[in-house]
């Protein structure tokens, strides 16, 4: 993809209502194992309110369970998460703080039943309480922002797979998240449909969102991302800004992953 | 031609008809009641047996196992004959209705269960990431599709249902097959019984059908 590089931070300021800890995730002494195999072993992570962070690393290495710790859809044994500072626990107050992290999985998860309105028009009609006519227009809105204006009456089975991603992520936004979650949003789908979701995806980076990225799109991590961190057999093994960390990569078990990455 | 006057005779039968067709009212009504009460139930026994707290859970799949495993004839009997020994006296109508909602229930609940089931987890996290509680997964989410699976084999056990009313004779309810047996005593004729198979086919042959189309559906669907 060849969309140039949007400056970063350019909406940042205009649209975090001068709230610089909104969103901010925080991550300490995670420990989360299947059976015996442990697929995290302690991982300390901050990600500032508004920053983009993409998390890259070999498969298995615990990424993706690393962000479906983050609003609990994978329960883990040991470390704690805050969102915003608030605890994310089982009990009464998990909905309350799913509703502030969206989420975009790699296999879209659409409601297929649902047309592509009122799969986003959902989440602000039943969680938000909004009446059906300003859910729908909320929806409508979000749509015509990821270009699927004249796709919305449609259900998911007649859209294509960048196409349904896009209308996953119109979902996602349309609670108003202050965290986004994406697990390999763009490993599900065809090549030619992955530039189209990681415009959506670019255009959504600094506008306020915090975003945590789990991707195999090193091109993509390196032009939108605020910092990259590298994930290996459980542990965060290094992280950097994107320059310094595709560029000058410090950790002998990054520099032969970055290696393997760029020989293919 | 004493065929014909022994099975088939026409003035027993436009005789008989009044009564027939009384009595096929009083088992679409049967039918319908213990399908309502049965499928309503079936599906609150499956939200338990799935997502209740666990000894409830382990009560629904108990209920499940015993009801799905008693003879619906002998239940029938136990409600009819045996409760009013406790002092629970049933009309027939109510024992008849009660036994098969409560055998509905149990089947109706594995069907739900299995559709509920058939579903891909990533619905559930899907639901669960955008903040839905868990009626509203419920009922936005999960039961639509859930649904939509199990209609064949749902609409199948509405079709036993129906046809498991006519057990419901044997605790004197004027039903379509106790009407055309009374029918054919006065009559001293068999002509009645065979109305009664033919008004029974009316009602059913089209259920069948529709299973047929919906299953049909579902594999199209499904490829």
């Amino acid at each position: 993809m060849s969309t140039p590089g949007r400056p970063k931070g350019e909406y940042r300021n205009a649209l975090n209502e001068g709230s610089p800890a909104c969103g901010a995730v925080h991550i300490s002494g995670l420990h989360k194992a299947y059976g015996r195999f442990e697929a995290l072993r302690g991982i300390d992570l901050d990600v500032a309110g508004g920053e983009v962070v993409a998390v890259v690393g070999p498969s298995g290495s615990g990424k993706s369970t690393l962000i479906r710790c983050i609003n609990l859809l994978e329960r883990y044994q040991r470390g704690e998460i805050r969102v915003d500072g608030e605890l994310v626990e089982r009990g009464q107050a998990l909905a309350r703080v799913r509703a502030e992290v969206g989420m975009v999985f790699q296999s879209f998860n659409l409601f297929p039943h649902l047309s592509a309105l009122h799969n986003v028009a959902l989440g602000p009609l039943r969680v938000r309480g909004m009446s059906r006519a300003d859910a729908d227009a909320r929806a409508q809105a979000l749509l015509a922002k990821v270009g699927l204006a004249e796709h919305a009456h449609k259900l998911p089975g007649q859209l294509s797979g960048g196409q349904q991603q896009r209308v996953a992520i119109a979902r996602a936004l349309a609670m108003e998240p202050k965290v986004l979650l994406f697990d390999e949003p763009t490993s599900a789908l065809d090549p030619e449909m992955v530039g189209e979701v990681l415009a959506v995806m670019q255009a959504l980076a600094h506008t306020g969102v915090t975003m945590v990225i789990v991707t195999h799109e090193m091109g993509f991590a390196r032009r939108v991302a605020d910092r990259v961190v590298f994930m290996e057999a459980g542990l965060v093994v290094e992280q950097a800004a994107p320059d310094a960390f595709f560029d000058t990569p410090q950790e002998p078990r990054t520099k032969a992953f970055l290696q393997a990455i760029l020989q293919h | 031609m004493d065929l014909v006057a022994t099975f088939f005779n026409w003035p027993v039968l436009r005789g008989a008809l009044p009564l027939l067709l009384e009595g096929l009212g009083i088992t679409v009504l049967l039918g319908a009641v213990s399908i309502i009460a049965g499928s309503v139930s079936g599906l609150l026994v499956a939200l338990l047996r799935l997502y209740g707290w666990a000894p409830l859970r382990a009560l629904a799949r108990v209920y499940i196992d015993v009801f799905r495993s008693i003879p619906l004839l002998v239940l029938l009997v136990l409600v009819y004959y045996a409760l009013p020994f406790v002092g629970v006296r049933l009309s027939s109508f109510a024992a008849a209705a009660t036994a098969l909602s409560m055998v509905s229930c149990a089947y109706t609940a594995e069907i739900f269960r299995a559709g509920i089931e058939a579903l891909p987890k990533g619905q559930f996290e899907a639901a669960a990431a955008i903040g839905l509680n868990f009626i509203d997964t419920m009922r936005d989410v999960v039961l639509p599709q859930a649904l939509r699976i199990v209609t064949p084999p749902f609409t199948s056990n509405c079709i036993n249902v129906l046809k498991d009313t006519a057990l419901a004779s044997v605790v004197a309810m004027p039903d379509l097959l106790k009407q055309a047996t009374q029918a054919q005593a006065l009559a001293a004729n068999p002509t009645p019984l065979i109305g009664a198979a033919l008004l029974y086919l009316a009602l059913l042959l089209p259920l069948v059908r529709l299973v047929g189309y919906f299953e049909a559906r579902h594999r199209a669907a499904t490829q």
